[in-house]
Formats: structure tokens, C-alpha cells, sequence
């Protein structure tokens, strides 16, 4: 109810459709999946399901980057990196439910630790194998890291591109560092070979459609919060600090305060999108932190159209689609292809597809509708 | 197919005998001996081949006549030759010849032999290596080839080392009084050198004697003189670091500095640098291999003329339609590298391209006791000129003065007559130029690939952040502290460890000096 009375006029017919479409997606794939027989024509192989799940983490992950770079004016280079540790915080915890049945069948240590004589876990490792205590390690990492990355750079009002190029730096960092064995994250290899989650292996199909459920429903709220965000009034506040940072700071708003507030929340989803991530591509490892995926990430919401919300997550999917078909069929053509999205959306859709389209309907109306 | 080694050159000669030779495979020890005393004292040009080869294990007897030969290792294959005579009408099969043999009585008699021969040669760089192998096999008996050496030794670097072989003759040999061998230790430890450090722990002495403590605080005085030597080879390391990170940032010291435009297409103006090196090499050689030498000379202009030109064509086409927003100048760049990458691993592949260096960039030099390479040492050189000269340029020409003026107010330049697009354009290709040109010099320690520039583009945005934008003295200054900073830190941490830390640094140091360690001053920092 209370939800119901806090959203009633803040959402557009665009949200309400998306949320539908989530929530459709959550209950019609999985069934879709698990019903028909693999010969029907309406059937959607488990493979298929996860690269629709991987679609929906980028999205959650575009989502989180469009709260910062459409609202608040922070062009994050680095997301990748909370997206990336989310992803180890899941898959350290995979890691330890392996229990045993690993190569090297030692009952605690990981594969990678026996191959590398070491005799106990590390203490970070230790509580990993609690599941909620692993969750709360999915979005602590990230936003912790974020907090104090925001803390450091807004305070000292570093803004514009140095703060992108900082950001960049930074999972530049934790890339390399990652890839290093004795870090204890697997180095190069990253973490992989998991076998079950909450007692359900991983490749059973039910576990499959779950996690697409998961993905869907985690997308839809997340999607939710940030709308409650951007149309109250800290969103009015924040999308001040876009525009006009010091005139904002002239009339009393701390603006540092609210850039860390929504940044560090932001670094949370990217975190979550991570850890849903991670159970359904069975893999991770440092290459996660390259700038190069975290700029990516950046173009998908480029491309979705920024400062919409639903930009980043249509963005997304409408990218990886592309890449799948394109990685697929002319593998040569992608970087290409990816590289002329990038300058024809910043030369000819500065608000990217659904901003272009929305404006071609809302002038086709002849209204100022949408 | 026969080419015996430096035997192929060997004339006969009256000073060697073949039955001398004949006599080093001879049983009785005493004649062979005379016979390596014999040849030694010949003046023959090729006495010290045989005597290295039969040290070396090289010198073997003909079944058929026993006539002695020396054999070479070419290509895997052991390849015979009379040294009298030169190469051999027809191959020989292993089976045809027996090894002669040396006991331990004769190789020292050899080592003395050959040292002394060397010691006579004319080339420095000789006589330098046999000084330094009596160093490293002290040996009393040589004591009197060496000073007959000293008397007449005219290179200052091979009388010294000469020295200290003496000293290392006489610390070696108990049989030497104490206060000779104490005076030795003393000339050991003032040589300083790792050479000189192996010699003394491998003195004979008696523990507990006074010499034994001469010896231990030479040689602590040697881990000084060491561990500092260490520290200016890191410092070198660092500055040649730095001069690396220097040619890279200084073109987007320009783009990014001057201009403001986030250029994430930099690196690959720096990798098709290196690739025209490539090209331009490549033609070069096919016309003729002595071109090829000065190949990387002619790549420099065609470097920058190629990539100033693709730069002008990027400004024209893209940049100049997003200069209001910077973030989106970021991601367009980006997209360009992207295709430019893409561009050349479909022409070349991607895999890495091998770019010759010319031979009067190959090779080292010795200072003190660390080496330095040629090819470093001329980036280092070639980084300072090309920073002297670009400030040249921005300072004393024409051109200069328009870019500074539409940097400073870009309004009151076009009112003054500016044309300040083209300005624009120009520098652009400027910077992409310059890029291109350190291309050119990196391709001679980079892997030449496609992915060449991308190593390259996050150091150089932390080397104009740190040093402060728009600044090229503070380019110079930021690269030279990055570089010698990870090069002092990484013999402790490790190279990756290093990496990360500075990082962390450069991203603390920004909390606290956003505007770099030079901030542009005045209305146009805003």
C-alpha cells in the first residue's frame, strides 16, 4: 500500500510496461523452458536461458550506470570493477560449495589453493560459505569500495573526466592485482568448476530458469528503487548536480553528500548484477575488471539512451544481442560494428534509442506526450 | 658450406709447426708442455685459436695421418679445419677424428698460455675479457704474465682491471706473505665489483685470522659499494621508464592538455607509428639492406605525416562536432580506437610484427657496474629533443602562438583574427603526429601488435594528471617520477604489485592536487 501510494504519479506508462515486460519474462521463460518438450517449437533450450539471464545482469548492471552517469552527471569508466566484485563475492561462496568434490577432493581448500600448497583458507575466504553472509559481501565489496573511492574524489571535488579517468584507473588496478596467484582469487583463472547453489546444481535446468526468474524480478525491483530515487526529491536535488554543480553548492546543498549517497548505491546493483552474473556464465575471472568492459558498459547505455532509466537496460540488450549475433556469424566485423556504435551514437543520438524514438512519437502525436 | 670459424683466414705460417701441434696430443705431459709453451712463444696469429680450442675441448687428431684440427660449431655441426692450412677440401664425419684431451697440469699451463696470448692482442675489448678471466680463475703463476702486461698496457679500464687481477692472484695464493695478501684484499675491495666479491669468499684463509677480518670487511664494503651500484641501475631503469611514458604522454599532452579533448584513441596513433616503422623497414629492405639501416630515420617523418593525417581526418570528422561535450569525446575515441585496432589486425594479423633494430642501436655500454643499452639510452635522448622541440613550437612559432592564444580565451582569439578551426585541426594532427613519432621509437622495445597502443594509454593519462594539464614541463615531471618511482618500488613489491601501488598513489594525489602538480593558472583553469 504503501508502495502503491509512494509510486502513484511518479511512474510513466514507459515504466509500468517495462515492469510488466520483467515480470512477464520472470514467469513465461522459465515455463517456456520447462514445459513443452525440447522438440516443440515453443520451447527455450536452458541455453538460451542463460544468455537471456546474461542479458539481464547487464541490464541491471546498464541500469546502475544510468543512475549515475543520465542523473547525477558521473561518467563511471570503472563500474565493471563493482560488477566484477560482486561477481567473486558469488563466486567465492560457489567456490565453497564445492565441498570436496573438486579435483584435488580436499575438503575445504579450493583446487587452485591445493595447486598453489597453500595449507588454510585465507582469512577473507573465511564466511564464504555462509550464503547470507555471502550475499551481504556482494553489495558490502562494492559499495564499500565505492564509498571510499566517492568519499576521496567528491569531497575533493574531482569531477568531469578526471573522475572517469580515476575510475578507470581503479579497475585497472584490481585487474591487475587479480590476476596475480598469490592474491588467493585464483589469478589469471579466475574462479570456475562450481558445482551447486543453496544445495541445487547448477546445471540442472530448474536452477536455470530460477536464476533467469532471479534476474528478472532483482531487475524489476532495482529498476523500482531507482525510480523512487530520481523522482523524489534527492533525484531533483541530483540531476542539480548534473547540471549546475556549483550553483547548487551556492545555495546550500552539499552536493558531495548526495553524489556519494546515489554512487555508492549504484556500485551495490552493479555488485548484485555481478553476483547473479557469475552462477549463470559458470565463470569468473580478472578480465571482468578490464577498462575496456566497464567502457562497454558505459556504451550500452549510451546507445539504450541515458537519463531515462529504461535507456540502459533496452541499451543493453539491444547491444548484446548484436555482439551474440555478430561474435557468432562475422566475429572479425564486431569491433567494428562496436567501434562505429560508438561514435554514431554520440555524433547522431545524444539520447540515445529510446530518447530518438520517444521523440519521433511524441511528434507524430503532434502532442507533447511520452 | 665449409667455413671453419676464423681458421678460413689463417695463412701458413713460418712461427707454428705442424709437428708442435702434433705434440699436444702427445701422452707424455712434459712435451706437451713445451709444446704449448712453444706455440705460445710462436707469434703465430692463429696459436691462440689452437690454444683456446684444446682448453675449450675443440682440438682434435685425424685418425687417417694425425694431423691436428680444430673444430667449430656451426649451426649444431661440429665443422673441422687445419689451423695451418685453413678449411678442409671435403667434410669430415665425427668418426674420422679423436678429441684431445687435456689433464688438469696442462689446462693451467694453457690458461696461462692463453691469457698472455690475449693479453697481446690489439682489440682493448680482448685484453678487457682476459683481465677479467684471471679475475674470475685467480691463478699465481700468472702473476708475472700480468705484470710484463701492466708495464706496457695502455687503456686505462684494462690496467685497472689488470690490477685487480694481480690483487686477486696474490689474495688467492696462500703461499703469498700476509702483508702482500693484506694489500690485496685492500686493491679487491677498492675494485668493488661482484668479480672482486667471489674472489674474496673464495680465498683460502684461516679462520679467526687477522686477514680473515680484512676479508669480511672488504667484502662488506664491496655490498656497499653494490647495493649502490643497484640503486643508480633502478634509477636508470626508472629514467629510461620515464622517458618511455614520456614519448608516449607527450602528444596527448597536447591533445588532451592543450586542447581538452579526451583523446582514448591516442595509443593506437602510437601503435600505427610503430607500424609504419614496420612498413617503411619492409620497403626499405627490398630496395637495399643498407637503407635498412636508417630506416627508422625515414619512418620518423613518414610516422607523423600518417598519423598527423589520420588525426586532422578523425578532428574533421568527429571530435569537431563534440568539443562542448567532453564525456562524449571520451566515448567516441573511444569507438575510433576500437575500429583502428580492428583496422590493422585485418591487415597484418594479430600477431606481434618484428621490427629490426639497426646495428648502431644494438649493443650496451658499461658505466661502472651497471650496462646500459643503446637503444634506451637513444629513446631517452630522442624523448628530450622531441620535448625540447614541441616546446620550441608552442613557444616560437607562429603556429605555437595561435594554439596558446585559442587555449587561453578561444573568443578573443577568433576576434582577433584566429581562425580558430583550424587551429583546432591542426594541433589535433599535432598531437597525433607526435604519437605517431613515438611510435617510432617504441617500436624498437614494444611488441609491435595491434594491441601496442592500449599498454600504453592509461599511463599516459596518469602522467598529464599527475603532472598537471597543459603543461609540458609538468609532462616531463610526471613521467620521470612514475617511471623512476615504479622502478625504485619494484625490486621490492614486484612489477605487478608496483603497478597497482602507483595507481592507488596517483589516485590519492588527485584527491589532493585535482589539478595536477603544475595547475594552469588564471581564467582558463576553470
Amino acid at each position: 500500500m504503501i508502495t502503491a501510494r509512494l509510486l502513484s504519479g511518479r511512474m510513466t506508462a514507459w515504466d509500468v510496461a517495462f515492469l510488466l515486460l520483467l515480470l512477464a519474462l520472470a514467469l513465461v521463460v522459465p515455463l517456456l523452458n520447462l514445459v513443452p518438450g525440447s522438440d516443440s517449437s515453443f520451447h527455450v533450450s536452458s541455453y538460451m536461458v542463460s544468455v537471456l539471464g546474461k542479458y539481464l545482469c547487464y541490464a541491471l548492471l546498464a541500469l546502475a550506470i544510468d543512475l549515475v552517469w543520465g542523473y547525477c552527471g558521473i561518467l563511471s569508466l570503472g563500474h565493471g570493477a563493482f560488477f566484477a566484485l560482486g561477481g567473486y563475492a558469488m563466486g567465492m561462496h560457489l567456490m565453497r560449495n564445492i565441498d570436496g568434490r573438486g579435483v584435488y577432493g580436499h575438503p575445504v581448500l579450493p583446487d587452485f589453493m591445493v595447486f598453489l600448497n597453500w595449507d588454510e583458507l585465507p582469512w577473507y575466504w573465511l564466511g564464504f560459505d555462509l550464503f547470507p553472509f555471502a550475499m551481504l559481501m556482494v553489495v558490502l565489496v562494492p559499495g564499500a569500495l565505492a564509498f571510499l573511492l566517492g568519499w576521496f574524489a567528491f569531497r575533493s571535488r574531482v569531477t568531469g573526466v578526471y573522475l572517469s579517468i580515476v575510475t578507470q584507473a581503479m579497475t585497472f588496478a584490481l585487474m591487475l592485482a587479480f590476476f596475480q596467484n598469490d592474491l588467493g582469487f585464483g589469478g589469471s583463472d579466475g574462479l570456475t568448476d562450481f558445482r551447486d547453489l543453496l544445495g541445487v546444481s547448477l546445471t540442472a535446468d530448474g536452477m536455470r530458469s530460477s536464476l533467469f526468474a532471479a534476474s528478472a524480478i532483482i531487475l524489476a525491483l532495482a529498476y523500482l528503487a531507482c525510480r523512487l530515487i530520481v523522482s523524489s526529491k534527492l533525484g531533483r536535488v541530483l540531476v542539480g548536480v548534473r547540471d549546475a554543480e556549483a550553483r547548487l553548492r551556492f545555495l546550500g546543498y552539499r552536493a558531495e553528500r548526495f553524489k556519494l549517497a546515489v554512487w555508492t548505491f549504484s556500485a551495490m546493483l552493479a555488485g548484485i548484477a555481478g553476483a547473479l552474473y557469475v552462477p549463470q556464465v559458470g565463470i569468473i575471472n580478472p578480465g571482468e575488471f578490464a577498462p575496456a568492459k566497464s567502457i562497454e558498459a558505459v556504451v550500452w547505455v549510451a546507445v539504450g539512451g541515458r537519463g531515462f532509466l529504461v535507456g540502459g537496460p533496452i541499451g543493453a540488450v539491444v547491444v548484446n544481442a548484436f555482439k551474440t549475433f555478430f561474435t557468432g556469424n562475422f566475429a572479425d566485423y564486431w569491433l567494428f560494428f562496436l567501434g562505429g556504435l560508438f561514435v554514431f551514437v554520440t555524433l547522431f543520438l545524444p539520447q540515445g534509442l529510446f530518447g530518438w524514438a520517444r521523440d519521433r512519437l511524441s511528434s507524430r502525436k503532434g502532442g507533447d506526450g511520452g | 658450406m665449409l667455413c671453419g670459424g676464423a681458421a678460413t683466414a689463417a695463412v701458413p705460417d713460418a712461427g707454428l709447426t705442424s709437428e708442435q701441434l702434433e705434440q699436444l696430443g702427445e701422452r707424455n705431459l712434459r712435451v706437451v708442455e713445451t709444446a704449448v709453451a712453444d706455440i705460445a712463444a710462436s707469434g703465430s696469429p692463429v696459436a691462440l685459436e689452437v690454444l683456446q680450442a684444446l682448453q675449450d675441448g675443440r682440438l682434435y687428431r685425424r685418425q687417417a695421418d694425425g694431423v691436428t684440427l680444430v673444430a667449430t660449431r656451426v649451426g649444431g655441426v661440429l665443422v673441422y679445419s687445419d689451423p695451418l692450412i685453413g678449411t678442409l677440401g671435403e667434410p669430415l664425419a665425427d668418426a674420422d677424428v679423436t678429441l684431445i684431451r687435456v689433464s688438469n697440469r696442462i689446462r693451467r699451463a694453457l690458461s696461462a698460455a692463453i691469457a698472455s696470448l690475449s693479453l697481446d692482442s690489439e682489440d682493448p675489448a680482448v685484453r678487457l675479457a682476459a683481465a677479467r678471466q684471471f679475475i674470475d680463475s685467480p691463478d699465481s703463476d700468472l702473476l708475472e704474465a700480468i705484470e710484463t702486461a701492466l708495464v706496457d698496457e695502455p687503456d686505462g679500464r684494462v690496467r685497472n682491471e689488470l690490477e685487480v687481477a694481480r690483487a686477486a692472484a696474490i689474495a688467492s695464493d696462500p703461499g703469498q706473505s700476509e702483508e702482500a695478501r693484506r694489500e690485496a684484499v685492500d686493491r679487491l675491495a677498492e675494485a668493488g665489483s661482484s668479480r672482486a666479491r667471489r674472489v674474496l669468499l673464495g680465498m683460502f684463509i684461516e679462520e679467526g685470522s687477522e686477514l680473515d677480518a680484512r676479508r669480511d670487511a672488504a667484502v662488506e664494503v664491496i655490498d656497499r659499494n653494490l647495493a649502490r651500484w643497484q640503486q643508480i641501475q633502478n634509477l636508470w631503469h626508472g629514467v629510461s621508464l620515464g622517458s618511455v611514458l614520456l614519448l608516449a604522454a607527450m602528444g596527448l599532452a597536447i591533445t588532451f592538455g592543450v586542447m581538452g579533448v579526451i583523446n582514448m584513441a591516442h595509443g593506437e596513433m602510437i601503435m600505427i607509428g610503430a607500424y609504419t616503422t614496420f612498413v617503411v623497414q619492409g620497403i626499405l629492405r627490398g630496395i637495399s639492406p643498407a637503407l635498412a639501416e636508417v630506416s627508422l630515420l625515414i619512418a620518423l617523418p613518414v610516422a607523423f605525416l600518417v598519423a598527423g593525417l589520420i588525426g586532422v581526418f578523425i578532428e574533421r570528422t568527429v571530435i569537431r562536432r563534440l568539443y562542448s561535450r567532453p564525456l562524449e569525446t571520451l566515448l567516441a575515441t573511444w569507438g575510433i580506437s576500437l575500429i583502428l585496432q580492428q583496422l590493422v589486425r585485418t591487415f597484418f594479423g594479430a600477431s606481434n610484427q618484428r621490427v629490426e633494430t639497426p646495428s648502431w642501436l644494438s649493443g650496451s655500454m658499461e658505466f661502472g657496474q651497471i650496462m646500459i643499452t643503446y637503444n634506451r639510452l637513444a629513446i631517452l635522448i630522442f624523448a628530450l629533443v622531441m620535448l625540447a622541440a614541441v616546446i620550441l613550437l608552442l613557444k616560437k612559432t607562429p603556429l605555437g602562438l595561435h594554439i596558446r592564444a585559442v587555449t587561453q580565451n578561444r573568443k578573443m582569439a577568433e576576434s582577433m583574427g584566429i581562425r580558430s578551426d583550424r587551429v583546432d585541426m591542426l594541433t589535433f594532427g599535432l598531437g597525433s603526429g607526435i604519437a605517431g613519432v613515438a611510435g617510432v621509437a617504441l617500436s624498437q622495445i614494444a611488441n609491435v601488435s595491434p594491441n601496442l597502443g592500449q599498454g600504453y594509454i592509461i599511463d599516459s593519462f596518469m602522467v598529464i594528471v599527475f603532472g598537471g594539464v597543459g603543461n609540458l614541463f609538468g609532462t616531463l615531471v610526471g613521467a620521470m617520477t612514475l617511471g623512476i618511482t615504479t622502478q625504485l618500488v619494484e625490486p621490492t613489491l614486484g612489477a605487478v604489485a608496483a603497478k597497482v601501488l602507483i595507481l592507488v598513489f596517483i589516485i590519492i594525489f588527485i584527491q589532493f592536487r585535482p589539478r595536477g602538480l603544475f595547475p594552469q593558472k588564471g581564467r582558463a583553469a576553470e
